[in-house]
C-alpha cells in the first residue's frame, strides 16, 4: 500500500503530464509484478465493486473516533469526500510497529476488499477496524476509496501506455493496443505485458479507439478555413448511441464499449448477429436502440447496457443494432493503417444495408442487426450545414467530418476526425439549490439545480455541473453561504438571485423535474451577471422547445 | 454582512443585561468599563486581542494590547492614537473592570483579554493555538467562568501534526527545490505566519527572502526583540532575485502577479490550516501545501475550553454552531455562538487568495495587495 500510496499522491500533486508520466513509469519499474497488475486494474478505470456500503464505513468510524455521527457528517459535508473526511477522523495509529509492516497492493486487494464481498458484517468491521491501525492517514485515503470503489486517478489511458511503453521499450501505439480489454489478472500476465515481442495475444481484444475532436464552428467560411476543402472529406450522421467495436475472431464474438468494458451480457442480440461477420473481422461503430423503425431516446439504451443479463422483455422493449462505420481488421489483418477511404469501400462491401433504410421502414433488423453507417452527401460546406441544420429532427447530435486519406489513429489525435455538433438549445434559468461538490471542487458549491418561471414560482428544470471558471465557482459559493435558506446535508436552498445561461442538447417530458420536463446534458454556458432573476425563462419557453426538437 | 437580531437590540441574549460583556453594532463591548474588545468601528476605547486586521481597526481613540504587540499594532494602524500597554501579570482597573492580557501564542503579542467584575471572570481568546512557537510567547491557561473561544477550525478533522513535523517537511521541500534549482516560493499571511515560518525553518539550507509587505513586519518584530534568520528584502526594480537556491516567502495576494516571474522556475507552497484538505490544496493549483496554522486545530480548543474550567463557552469564528453543539453534548457546557460581524461560515477559498486562517475582509489590511485570484 505505501508504494501505491505514494504513485497515488504524486499524480495527486502534479499537473504535468511529464510527471505524472514519471510516477507511473517509476512505480512499475518497482512495484512487484502483482501489486503491479492490481494497480493498472485500478488505474484503468474498470468499474471497480464495493464491499462495504459507505453508511458502514462512516458508523465504524464515527464508532472508533468517539465522535456523534452528526459531527461526522457535519465533517464530510465540509471536506466533500468521504475517503479523506473519515481517514482524517480516524485516530493515530497506536502502534508505529504496525503501521511499519506494508501491506503489498495485490494482497491487500485480495484480503482486505475482495475477500469482504458476501462476509458477515462482523467480519467486515474487524478487518476495517484492523487495517485503520495499519495504516498512516495518507493511506488510509487511498484505501478507502479503493474499498468503497470510488478512486478516480487523474491519468488518462493515453499516459499509463506512454509510461508502460517506455518502461518496455516499445511504440506507445503498440502498448496501448496491448493494453486493450481486460487489464493483466495476475503478475505473470503484467510481465508479459512488458515483453520486447507479444507472446501471446487474446482474440478477444479490440482496438485502441480513434476519438473525434470538437469542431466549434458555426460560420461555413470558418469550417473551409479550418478543414480545407469538402472533397477531402466523408461526413456521416452524428448517432445518438453508444460507440462499440465488435470483435468476430475465431469462435469468439466480442463487443466492446469505448470504456473497454465488455458488454456481450447486454447485448446478445449484437453477439449472435456478430457470428456471420467472417472471422478476423473487427468492426468501429455505434450501439442504437430501435424498435418499429424508431430510433428510441438514448436515456433507454443506456439503461439497457447497464443490464447484467437481458430478459426477453428487454429484448423486445428495447431492442438493438450496430451501426458500422469503420473496419479495422478483416481477414485477421490489421487495416488501421489503409486510409479511410479503401477501408469505407471494404466495410461497403461486407455491410451492405444502410441504417437508414430500416429507419425509412424499407429493410428490417430481422435479417440482421449490423447496418452501415450511411454517408451525408454534399458538394460544399454550405450543403453540408444545411444537412447539419437537419439533426436535431432527425434525432441525431450533428455531423461526423472524417478525412479520406486518414489511418485509424489512436486516442484523440487531433486533425482528422471531427464532431460537428448541432448549436445546443438555451435557455436563462436561476440557481435554486447547490450542493458542495467533490474531489478539486470539494467543499465548494459547484452542482447546481437550475429553475424556470412557472405560475409565477420557480420549478427546478435541471442540475448542472460544469461550464463555470473555477473563479466563479469561488464566487458563487460565498453568494451561496451568504443567500442559504435551508440547509440539508450537503445541499443548500438559497435565495434565487444567480442566474445562468443554460444550454443543453434536447428537451423531453420527464417526471424526474417538478416541471415535468428534462432537458439532456444541460450545462452552463456563462454566468448571466447582468440579469436578474426575473428576467429569466419560463417553462412554456422550454416546453415549446419540445415541440421544435422533433 | 450579515444581518443578526442581535446586532440591532444590541444584546446576543436574554441574559445579556446581566453579561459583563455583550455584542453590540461596533463589537464585544464591555458597558461597567465602557471599553470594546476588538472593535468593528471606531470606538473611544479599544482593548485588543491582536494586531490582525479583522482584530485591529484603525481610527479609534485609545488602545491597549499586551507590550510586546506594542510596535506590531503601532504598523498597522498607524501614528496618532496612545496605545496603552500591560505586561505579562499586570492588571489595570478601567472604570471599576479589573483586566489584564494573558499570551495567546496566535503571533508576536497576541491576548486573551480577562475581564473580572462584580465576581464574575470572562476571557475572550482573540486567535489562539497551543502549539509551541519561537516567535511568542505560549498561550497561557487562565481559569474562567465564561470562555469566549474562537472556533476558526473547530471540526475534528483539523488535527495539526506537530511544529517540528512541519517544519520537516518544509525544510525537505525547499532541499529538494534548491537541489533542482528551483527557487521554493512560501505563501504565508505576512504578519505572524511568515515570521513564524522564517523561525521555524533551518536556515543552513540557504537564503531566506521577504516580499515587501512581510518584511515591514520582520522589521517590527525584531525592533520588538524576538530573533529571526537573516532575511533578505527583495531589492525594488530587481529584475532578477536568486539562483534557485533562496525560500521566497510572501503574501497570497502575489500569486498571479508578475511579481513571481522575479525568481524564474519555482515551486510555489501556500501555509494555512486550510491546506489540511485535498480539495482546497488542488483547486488552488499549488505545487504543495503545508498545514500549519497559528489557530487551535480541534484538540487544541478542546483543551483550552477544559483547562479555564468554564461553565459557559461562547463560541466565535468558522465552525462555532459544530463546535458549540458538541461542548453541550459532550460536556454538559452552556455553550452558543457568539455572533460576529463576519459571516458565521469558514471559507477556505477566502482564506487561501487572502488574509489570514480567518475570514476578513480587505478594509484596513493596507499592507497586502488585494487579493487575487490564482491563474
Amino acid at each position: 500500500m505505501k508504494r501505491f500510496t505514494e504513485l497515488y499522491w504524486r499524480l495527486d500533486g502534479t499537473a504535468s503530464i511529464t510527471e505524472k508520466v514519471a510516477a507511473l513509469r517509476d512505480y512499475f519499474a518497482a512495484a512487484p509484478a502483482a501489486d503491479a497488475a492490481a494497480a493498472l486494474a485500478v488505474l484503468s478505470g474498470g468499474r471497480q465493486l464495493r464491499s462495504i456500503s459507505t453508511v458502514q464505513l462512516r458508523e465504524w468510524a464515527a464508532a472508533a473516533t468517539g465522535y456523534p455521527a452528526w459531527l461526522v457528517e457535519e465533517c464530510y459535508a465540509h471536506v466533500g469526500d468521504l475517503a479523506e473526511t473519515l481517514a482524517l477522523l480516524l485516530p493515530e495509529c497506536d502502534s508505529p510497529a504496525a503501521s511499519a509492516s506494508d501491506l503489498g497492493l495485490a494482497e491487500a486487494m485480495q484480503t482486505t476488499i475482495h475477500d469482504l464481498r458476501g462476509a458477515d458484517d462482523a467480519r467486515k468491521r474487524e478487518v476495517v477496524t484492523a487495517v485503520w491501525q495499519r495504516l498512516a492517514p495518507r493511506e488510509r485515503i487511498v484505501w478507502h476509496k479503493l474499498l468503497t470503489g470510488g478512486l478516480r486517478v487523474g491519468v488518462s489511458r493515453t499516459l499509463v501506455a506512454r509510461a508502460l511503453a517506455e518502461l518496455a521499450d516499445v511504440e506507445q501505439a503498440e502498448m496501448a493496443h496491448r493494453l486493450m480489454g481486460e487489464p493483466p489478472a495476475d503478475g505473470a500476465a503484467f510481465t508479459r505485458l512488458l515483453a520486447p515481442e507479444e507472446t501471446t495475444t487474446d482474440s478477444r481484444r479490440p482496438y485502441p479507439f480513434f476519438l473525434a475532436s470538437a469542431l466549434d464552428r458555426t460560420l461555413v467560411e470558418h469550417v473551409a478555413e479550418d478543414l480545407g476543402g469538402v472533397t477531402a472529406w466523408q461526413a456521416e450522421w452524428k448517432w445518438d448511441g453508444m460507440r462499440a467495436q465488435l470483435v468476430r475472431r475465431g469462435d469468439d464474438v466480442t463487443v466492446w464499449s469505448r470504456g473497454e468494458e465488455l458488454v456481450n451480457d447486454a447485448f446478445t442480440e449484437i453477439v449472435a448477429a456478430g457470428g456471420s461477420l467472417p472471422e478476423g473481422t473487427v468492426l468501429d461503430g455505434e450501439l442504437l436502440a430501435v424498435r418499429d423503425g424508431q430510433l428510441l431516446p438514448f436515456a433507454m439504451l443506456s439503461k439497457r447496457a447497464s443490464r447484467k443479463r437481458v430478459t426477453k422483455k428487454i429484448l423486445a422493449e428495447v431492442p438493438c443494432v450496430f451501426v458500422a462505420y469503420d473496419l479495422l481488421e478483416q481477414g485477421g489483418i490489421d487495416l488501421r493503417q489503409q486510409p479511410l477511404v479503401q477501408r469505407r469501400r471494404w466495410l461497403e462491401a461486407l455491410v451492405a444495408t444502410p441504417f437508414t433504410d430500416l429507419l425509412a421502414g424499407t429493410a428490417s433488423a430481422d435479417a440482421g442487426r449490423i447496418f452501415l453507417s450511411p454517408l451525408v452527401t454534399g458538394d460544399s460546406w454550405a450543403e453540408l450545414a444545411v444537412c447539419r441544420a437537419e439533426s436535431r429532427s432527425r434525432g441525431v447530435e450533428g455531423l461526423m467530418l472524417k478525412r479520406l486519406s486518414s489511418p485509424y489513429a489512436v486516442g484523440r489525435t487531433k486533425g482528422d476526425w471531427w464532431k460537428w455538433k448541432v448549436e445546443p438549445l438555451e435557455i436563462d434559468a436561476v440557481i435554486l439549490y447547490a450542493q458542495a461538490g467533490h474531489g478539486r471542487r470539494a467543499g465548494l458549491h459547484s452542482d447546481y439545480t437550475l429553475g424556470l418561471w412557472h405560475d409565477g414560482k420557480l420549478v427546478t428544470v435541471a442540475k448542472a455541473y460544469s461550464g463555470l471558471t473555477d473563479a466563479e465557482i469561488v464566487e458563487i459559493d460565498r453568494i451561496v453561504r451568504a443567500t442559504t435558506l435551508e440547509k440539508h446535508g450537503p445541499v443548500r436552498i438559497c435565495t434565487p438571485t444567480l442566474v445562468m445561461q443554460l444550454a443543453f442538447e434536447g428537451v423531453s417530458l420527464s417526471t424526474r423535474h417538478k416541471s415535468g420536463v428534462a432537458v439532456r446534458f444541460p450545462r452552463i454556458i456563462r454566468w448571466r451577471k447582468d440579469k436578474e432573476p426575473a428576467d429569466a425563462g419560463t417553462l412554456a419557453d422550454l416546453k415549446r422547445m419540445i415541440a421544435t426538437d422533433g | 454582512m450579515i444581518d443578526l437580531p442581535a446586532c440591532r437590540s444590541g444584546i446576543f441574549s436574554e441574559r445579556a443585561v446581566s453579561d459583563l460583556l455583550v455584542v453590540t453594532e461596533s463589537g464585544l463591548y464591555c458597558e461597567q468599563g465602557d471599553f470594546y474588545i476588538d472593535p468593528w468601528r471606531r470606538v473611544p476605547r479599544a482593548v485588543i486581542t491582536h494586531a490582525h486586521a479583522d482584530h485591529a481597526r484603525a481610527g479609534c481613540d485609545r488602545y491597549l494590547c499586551a507590550t510586546e504587540g506594542k510596535l506590531v499594532l503601532r504598523s498597522r494602524i498607524g501614528g496618532g492614537a496612545p496605545i496603552d500597554t500591560l505586561r505579562r501579570g499586570e492588571s489595570m482597573s478601567i472604570n471599576g473592570v479589573k483586566v489584564s492580557l494573558h499570551p495567546a501564542g496566535h503571533l508576536l503579542g497576541s491576548a486573551q483579554v480577562r475581564v473580572e467584575h462584580g465576581g464574575t471572570t470572562w476571557v475572550v481568546t482573540g486567535d489562539y493555538k497551543l502549539h509551541h512557537d519561537p516567535t511568542c510567547a505560549s498561550f497561557e491557561h487562565v481559569p474562567c467562568d465564561v470562555f469566549v473561544t474562537e472556533s476558526t477550525f473547530g471540526l475534528p478533522v483539523y488535527r495539526w501534526q506537530s511544529p517540528d513535523e512541519i517544519a520537516a517537511e518544509i525544510n525537505a521541500w525547499w532541499r529538494a527545490n534548491r537541489d533542482a534549482g528551483r527557487t521554493s516560493v512560501l505563501l504565508a499571511y505576512s504578519l505572524g505566519k511568515a515570521q513564524r515560518l522564517a523561525a521555524m525553518v533551518d536556515p543552513s539550507i540557504g537564503p531566506i527572502v521577504a516580499h515587501g509587505a512581510v518584511m515591514k513586519l520582520v522589521e517590527a518584530y525584531r525592533a520588538s526583540g524576538v530573533r529571526l534568520p537573516p532575511i533578505d528584502r527583495v531589492p525594488p526594480r530587481a529584475r532578477r532575485v536568486g539562483d534557485g537556491r533562496a525560500l521566497v516567502i510572501a503574501p497570497p495576494s502575489v500569486l498571479g502577479s508578475s511579481w513571481l516571474n522575479l525568481f524564474g522556475e519555482s515551486s510555489v507552497a501556500m501555509a494555512s490550516g486550510w491546506m489540511m484538505l485535498r480539495g482546497v490544496r488542488r483547486r488552488r493549483g499549488f505545487d504543495k501545501g503545508f498545514a500549519v496554522s497559528d489557530h487551535a486545530d480541534f484538540p487544541g480548543l478542546l483543551a483550552a475550553i477544559d483547562a479555564t474550567g468554564a461553565r459557559r463557552v461562547l463560541a466565535t469564528h468558522g465552525f462555532s454552531d459544530a463546535l458549540a453543539r458538541y461542548l453541550r453534548e459532550s460536556r454538559g457546557l452552556d455553550a452558543a455562538v457568539l455572533p460576529t460581524r463576519f459571516t458565521g461560515e469558514a471559507t477556505p477559498d477566502a482564506a487561501a487568495t487572502g488574509d489570514d486562517d480567518d475570514v476578513s475582509d480587505a478594509e484596513g489590511n493596507e499592507n497586502d495587495a488585494p487579493a487575487t485570484e490564482a491563474p
